[in-house]
């Protein structure tokens, strides 16, 4: 039977070009959800277009933030062929359902990009959407992709040979959860009855257990703005390095928009990683709006990341064009939502440093503790630090008293 | 005995079945949340739902038992949570008991002991050792609640329950069930859940509802209330959600709200009414301290005017 006539085989070639399509915009699937989403329809007996859509809906999309490009890809990919109809009518003796939704707005280029590589009959919508994501940008970014390689070779290989051997601190803390422990404080009655089974019941031997401890999660912000522009690149290296030993770390750049870069610094390889960070943000070296992007990430992730006892890592100068009380404001709600917030600000290395400007004025009664950051010293001082409570010299009231 | 007084019902056989058998428990549910628990029912796989507190996540599980007559295994999720209070434990006092008296009964052979000490009759089950046991009613419903309070030890164990519907214990061999039960999960998000969980669930991410849908859930969930009432409830509602809060209301928000409002006989909003009654909507300080100063009024008469142009 050919292709033609086969809808099963037919479907199922359409499903695998379209997970292609979906896994190039972003959206990570392994060939078993292919086969589930074959099963998905055979079993939801498709009818309409709509249902159609969801039973795709939920089996390739475990995301919400991925709904959006599933959408843009499903529209595009089966609006183009104008297929979508005449596959359902071969599926399924039926009429096709109701047309689609009302229009949605453009699809983003990732999208775009990840079905129509190499095709020029789509050129000209491609074109459009480029003009639209220019005007979507504010004029105050500069859309520049920063070049990483600006530092000399032997700098970078010195630095990053610096960073792998940097052994981070272990701040561990307790949890609910208990472990066997020699000098517990519970008595352990399973291991207790095994034991003392093994032994023919005759003894009761006590076993205990204890607290069990873990790593925090940590959460780093990254101020990309131009005024740190010489440091975020070693400062990216550092978080790689930290991404790769500890479990739960999270990170965030932000300049005049917050870009979450946690799945790119997961990647192994240092330079791919960074590469893929750079390809995500579009405002590095611009300029800085430190309210609006703690409001962005107070709102949208504070309450996804900082559970269960997070360190919050923020690398800034504190140099915000016009602090005005919403900084004030969500400076104390981000300090409010995490167990430690630690100020890392590379302005620090001047020994005439003073808490002068007023953005800094404002956040640093609302921080725990304030260190330097410039240099691979001070980035090992920070992984010791981690571990321990912060002293007097990194007391932010230190710097208060010192301007008042 | 239960059994023989619960009546079972067939599982769906469409989505539109799905969609009756939902609005038949008055739980009004869009075709796309209807699509994934139909496909969940038939695949017999588990349902991951995420969203917002107060959109209706767990009541979807409760409502799948009553309608379906199963029974309702809930496991809430919290901190700390591990496999004792999951899903088993050993009775440790009947052992040790059993123990003494086999030996004052002159019994001395270890290996019988043990056997007889790590049987099932001293075995306690948990939630999910339950939702795997074979019940006349059909396989129960487990509802394992707030996911993400739990921390991630737990996930991968859940790993092994959720692929195979089996849970091993060391001392007894595998216990498997016979029907699978039908899982819901449910997450707000505090943390993200380990895709090698989420690709063995079906997703759906659970929003909050369009006007008229509300407006439907609302009339149907607080009898009594009067159109007006409930047009000016669910307008402001919505209107609520597009400002830009910290927390939006949810629907569960909504029904309080409404509730609340027919408990003082209140027949229409005024800002007065509405300024007294925000903290049932809004639980935030800085979301309400936003709303003061006219901006009630303000949202009020917006309502009020789109209600009229409607008419």
């Amino acid at each position: 039977m050919s292709a033609m006539h086969d809808p099963q085989g037919r479907l199922a070639e359409n499903i695998v070009y379209f997970a292609r399509a979906l896994r190039a915009a972003g959206i990570p699937l392994g060939p078993g959800a292919v086969l589930d989403a074959l099963a998905a329809v055979r079993a939801a007996g498709v009818g309409g277009k709509e249902d159609f859509y969801w039973t795709l809906h939920a089996v390739l999309v475990k995301r919400h933030e991925h709904s959006v490009l599933f959408d843009q890809a499903f529209k595009i990919f089966f609006r183009k062929r104008g297929y979508l109809e005449r596959l359902i009518a071969m599926m399924s003796p039926e009429a096709t359902g109701a047309p689609p939704q009302a229009e949605q707005p453009m699809a983003s280029q990732r999208v775009l990009d990840a079905l129509f590589a190499g095709a020029e009959k789509i050129e000209r919508e491609k074109q459009e959407i480029e003009l639209d994501a220019r005007l979507t940008v504010s004029d105050r970014e500069v859309l520049e992709k920063k070049d990483f390689a600006q530092m000399t070779a032997a700098e970078i290989a010195a630095a990053k040979d610096a960073i792998k051997r940097m052994v981070l601190g272990f701040d561990n803390v307790k949890t609910r959860r208990l472990t066997p422990h020699p000098h517990g404080h519970r008595i352990d009655l399973r291991r207790t009855l095994r034991a003392s089974m093994k032994a023919g019941g005759a003894i009761i031997d006590l076993q205990y257990r204890g607290p069990k401890t873990k790593l925090p999660p940590i959460v780093a912000l990254l101020d990309i703005s131009g005024s740190m522009s010489q440091y975020t690149r070693l400062f990216l290296h550092f978080l790689h390095a930290m991404t790769d030993t500890r479990k739960r770390v999270s990170t965030f750049l932000f300049g005049t928009r917050l870009t979450n870069v946690s799945r790119a610094l997961k990647e192994k390889d240092p330079d791919e990683a960074l590469a893929a960070c750079s390809a995500s943000v579009l405002d590095w070296s611009g300029g800085t709006r430190i309210a609006t992007s703690f409001a962005v990430f107070n709102k949208q992730w504070s309450r996804r990341v900082l559970t269960q006892g997070a360190v919050v890592l923020l690398f800034t100068d504190g140099l915000e064009r016009d602090p005005d009380a919403r900084l004030e404001f969500e400076i104390d709600r981000l300090h409010r939502s995490c167990r430690r917030l630690v100020w890392l600000n590379p302005l620090l290395r001047f020994s005439g440093f003073e808490a002068k400007a007023r953005g800094i004025k404002v956040m640093l009664p609302h921080v725990d503790e304030l260190r330097p950051i410039h240099n691979l010293e001070s980035m090992r001082e920070l992984c010791q630090a981690l571990s321990v409570k912060g002293g007097l010299e990194t007391d932010p009231k230190t710097w208060l008293r010192r301007v008042a | 005995m239960r059994g023989m007084t619960q009546k079972t019902y067939p599982v769906p056989g469409s989505i539109d079945d799905t969609l009756k058998l939902l609005a038949a428990a008055n739980y009004l549910a869009d075709r796309s949340l209807a699509t994934v628990l139909f496909l969940a029912l038939k695949m017999g796989r588990p349902i991951f739902l995420e969203g917002e507190a107060g959109v209706g996540k767990t009541e979807i599980a409760k409502v799948l038992a009553s309608t379906l007559g199963r029974r309702l295994i809930r496991l809430q999720c919290y901190e700390g949570l591990d496999v004792a209070s999951s899903v088993y434990e050993w009775n440790y006092a009947a052992q040790m008991i059993a123990i003494r008296a086999a030996e004052a009964e002159g019994e001395h052979d270890r290996k019988r002991i043990e056997h007889d000490v790590f049987s099932e009759r001293f075995l306690i089950k948990r939630p999910l050792l339950q939702a795997l046991e074979p019940d006349p009613a059909g396989a129960p419903v487990l509802l394992i609640d707030e996911l993400d309070r739990s921390d991630e030890a737990f996930e991968a164990f859940l790993l092994e329950v959720l692929a195979d519907f089996q849970v091993t214990i060391p001392e007894l061999g595998t216990i498997k069930a016979a029907h699978p039960p039908i899982v819901v999960i449910t997450s707000n998000r505090t943390r993200e859940i380990h895709d090698a969980l989420k690709r063995r669930c079906l997703y759906h991410w659970v929003g909050y509802p369009t006007a008229p849908r509300e407006l439907e859930i609302v009339r149907a969930k607080v009898p009594g209330i009067s159109k007006k009432l409930s047009e000016q409830v669910v307008g402001f509602v919505q209107a609520l959600r597009k400002q830009d809060l910290f927390k939006s209301p949810g629907v569960a928000e909504s029904l309080d709200w409404a509730t609340a409002l027919g408990e003082l006989d209140a027949v229409a909003l005024d800002p007065a009414t509405v300024s007294d009654t925000l903290g049932v909507l809004l639980k935030y300080q800085d979301d309400i301290a936003r709303l003061e100063g006219g901006k009630v009024k303000e949202l009020l008469d917006q309502v009020q005017a789109e209600l009229r142009a409607a008419e």
